[in-house]
């Protein structure tokens, strides 16, 4: 159990991370999700009080870690792969770590076993590669076999054999009752591996929830429609009758037709009254990773500006139908094959609710649950 | 966590890395090397009657430690100063909540290990000059020359705990060299050799250290101290212990 209380850190006039509490449970794999520099890194450190907080406590199992009597034996953490002397052998490294609490040696060939490192135990650090340097992280942070384990972005450099690997270590370790908590900006991997999120942005807390509760919340449901390709006019038909009965379209690249605010039977009935045949009507929910984009977008620290260039590339333009005019424009150019919402409204609760009830009510009520799922 | 815990991890780590054993074998050859080089060419002939009056030839032995004492300097930096470099300080202290444990089992295995090899260096340098001296050579059992060698030894002991608190300071490899070897092979050099410089040059932790490995007092032209042999090496005890409670200061209160 990781509680933290206030938890402020500030680095002259930045502040990194900036009252965050928040309680990392047993039996769960917590997930620690932030764009980069949001302050994962920082929190992870002052959690083993390799930084002081500025303000605010952390504790395990109820103690500071300095108070922890054998703190290896608590708490495990891998927080960063590099952080080793790379003239050192990998085997060396860890048994010095291991006496440092009186881990016997054994346990040290244990867990090279256990990452996969038991042919390299005998060599220098420094020709690890980075996926090797995040598995003796892991061994490190294994060594005491704690009840607490930290992982700063585990699957960094790792082959997909190894990011499987790391998953399932996580969860398994988890089930065995240990407390893990495990920080990535990539959420597709969080939602995965994960049971429980903590988000946070500019060092703040943005969600602290199940992962299935998170998507629940963050994602809104949309329909894709596609009217028939052997009626021209199928598609302006369509979308002007949407439009009308308070839809809102945007299209996607394929030509088909993105709709919220109307329910399904709704837009079947209003297809059908336009007299439009259709070749596909689906629900959809916005994946995870958009509802993490859209949480965290107003909170990233470092964002690109357009390319000046980029528009040498640019497609030529789709000749816009005359109801797209008229539909409320889109505050946000969505790009292609990648669909992000409206922003939330500055301020207030950006991204729980939508700013304005009504908006996204009907969009969010549940598909129906035998429909097929997002199969993107 | 018992502190003898710490100390076998340390150990572990100063064995395992190769900085260790060039540094320090450094330490022996060029401290050994230059003392035999220096005796086996020594001409007797050319000394003039005040020289040949105050010729010390234990302090022959000993004056190449001028240059193998920079070696000893590099290691103690680096054994501190690494894991600052390398990171591992952070894989360290999250293993080790209590740092003021870190340091003193580090410093406390970094610095019996060059007791060891300085009071190596300091025998092998004193026995094999007096040998190649030949009639100029004295024993270990003449009066004070014992003390001299064996001070010899643990001068270099203290000068590289030395080295590590201001390692532990500076927290990094070529800040601590940087500053370290210029000020013990020219400031406290230059400062001595001055006479309106004198008498603060005195007080530098190796002009003070210094003085425990002088058999005969103003041999070679050396200046007057206002210190005996072990009142210098006391001078340079509380500037150790200066730098070492510096560098535990810096280490409890920064982040790693």
């Amino acid at each position: 159990m990781i509680e933290a209380v206030g938890l402020t850190k500030r680095y002259g006039a930045k502040t990194a991370v900036d009252q965050l509490s928040f309680q990392v449970k047993p039996g769960h794999v917590t997930g620690f999700l932030g764009p980069n520099g949001s302050g994962k890194s920082t929190t992870m450190r002052m959690i083993v009080a390799l930084d002081r907080p500025t303000s605010g406590h952390v504790t395990i199992n109820g103690r500071p870690f300095r108070e922890l009597p054998n703190a290896q034996r608590h708490v495990g953490a891998l927080l960063d792969a590099k952080a080793v002397h790379g003239g050192r052998r990998a085997r060396a490294h860890l048994l010095s770590i291991a006496q440092l609490s009186g881990i016997p040696e054994k346990r040290v060939d244990e867990v090279l076993a256990v990452v996969g490192l038991q042919d390299a135990a005998r060599q220098r650090t420094k020709g690890f590669s980075l996926g090797m340097g995040q598995r003796l992280g892991i061994a490190t942070a294994l060594l005491g076999d704690p009840q607490v384990l930290l992982f700063d972005e585990p699957v960094n450099g790792l082959d997909p054999e190894g990011i499987l690997w790391v998953r399932n270590l996580m969860r398994r370790l988890a089930s065995e009752g240990r407390t893990v908590l495990v920080s990535s900006h990539l959420m597709s991997e969080m939602a995965l591996t994960a049971d429980h999120l903590i988000v946070i942005g500019r060092g703040r807390l943005l969600a602290d929830m199940g992962t299935q509760e998170f998507i629940a919340h963050n994602s809104a449901g949309f329909a894709r429609v596609r009217a028939a390709d052997t009626d021209r006019d199928g598609r302006e038909t369509l979308g002007t009758a949407l439009t009308k009965a308070g839809g809102r379209i945007l299209q996607e690249p394929d030509g088909a037709l993105r709709v919220t605010g109307l329910e399904l039977p709704q837009i079947s009935d209003l297809a059908h009254r336009a007299g439009v045949r259709l070749w596909e009507l689906s629900p959809h929910r916005a994946s995870l990773e958009e509802a993490y984009m859209r949480m965290t977008q107003s909170s990233v620290e470092y964002t690109s500006t357009e390319d000046p260039r980029a528009e040498l590339w640019e497609p030529e333009p789709l000749a816009l139908p005359a109801w797209e005019d008229e539909a409320e424009a889109a505050p946000e150019v969505p790009r292609t094959g990648f669909y992000a919402p409206p922003p939330p409204g500055a301020g207030g609760q950006p991204f729980l609710m939508p700013s304005n009830p009504g908006e996204l009510a009907s969009a969010s009520g549940n598909p129906s649950p035998n429909t097929p799922e997002d199969t993107r | 966590m018992a502190f003898t815990a710490v100390l076998q991890s340390e150990w572990t780590k100063i064995r395992t890395v190769a900085s260790t054993s060039w540094t320090l074998a450094l330490v022996f050859l060029v401290t050994v090397g230059f003392a035999a080089l220096f005796s086996a060419t020594f001409d007797p002939n050319r000394l003039d009657a005040a020289q040949r009056a105050t010729f010390d030839p234990t302090a022959t032995s000993l004056s190449s430690m001028e240059l193998g004492q920079l070696a000893m300097i590099v290691f103690g930096v680096l054994v501190v100063s690494t894991e600052y470099s390398t990171g591992m300080i952070r894989t360290s202290l999250a293993a080790v909540p209590r740092r003021e444990h870190f340091l003193l089992g580090k410093m406390a295995v970094a610095t019996a290990l060059a007791l060891a090899v300085g009071l190596l260096t300091s025998f092998a340098s004193f026995f094999l000059t007096q040998a190649l001296l030949g009639d100029l050579g004295i024993g270990i059992g003449e009066e004070n020359v014992l003390r001299a060698v064996t001070g010899a030894g643990l001068y270099l002991a203290l000068l590289a705990l030395f080295c590590m608190g201001v390692a532990a300071m500076l927290r990094s490899s070529v800040a601590a060299i940087s500053v370290l070897v210029p000020f013990f092979l020219i400031v406290s050099n230059l400062l001595v050799g001055f006479e309106a410089t004198r008498t603060v040059g005195q007080y530098l932790p190796s002009n003070a250290g210094g003085r425990i490995m002088q058999v005969v007092p103003h041999a070679f032209d050396s200046p007057e101290t206002p210190y005996g042999p072990w009142g210098g090496f006391g001078i340079m005890v509380l500037w150790t212990l200066a730098a070492v409670l510096g560098g535990y200061a810096v280490l409890r209160k920064r982040d790693a």
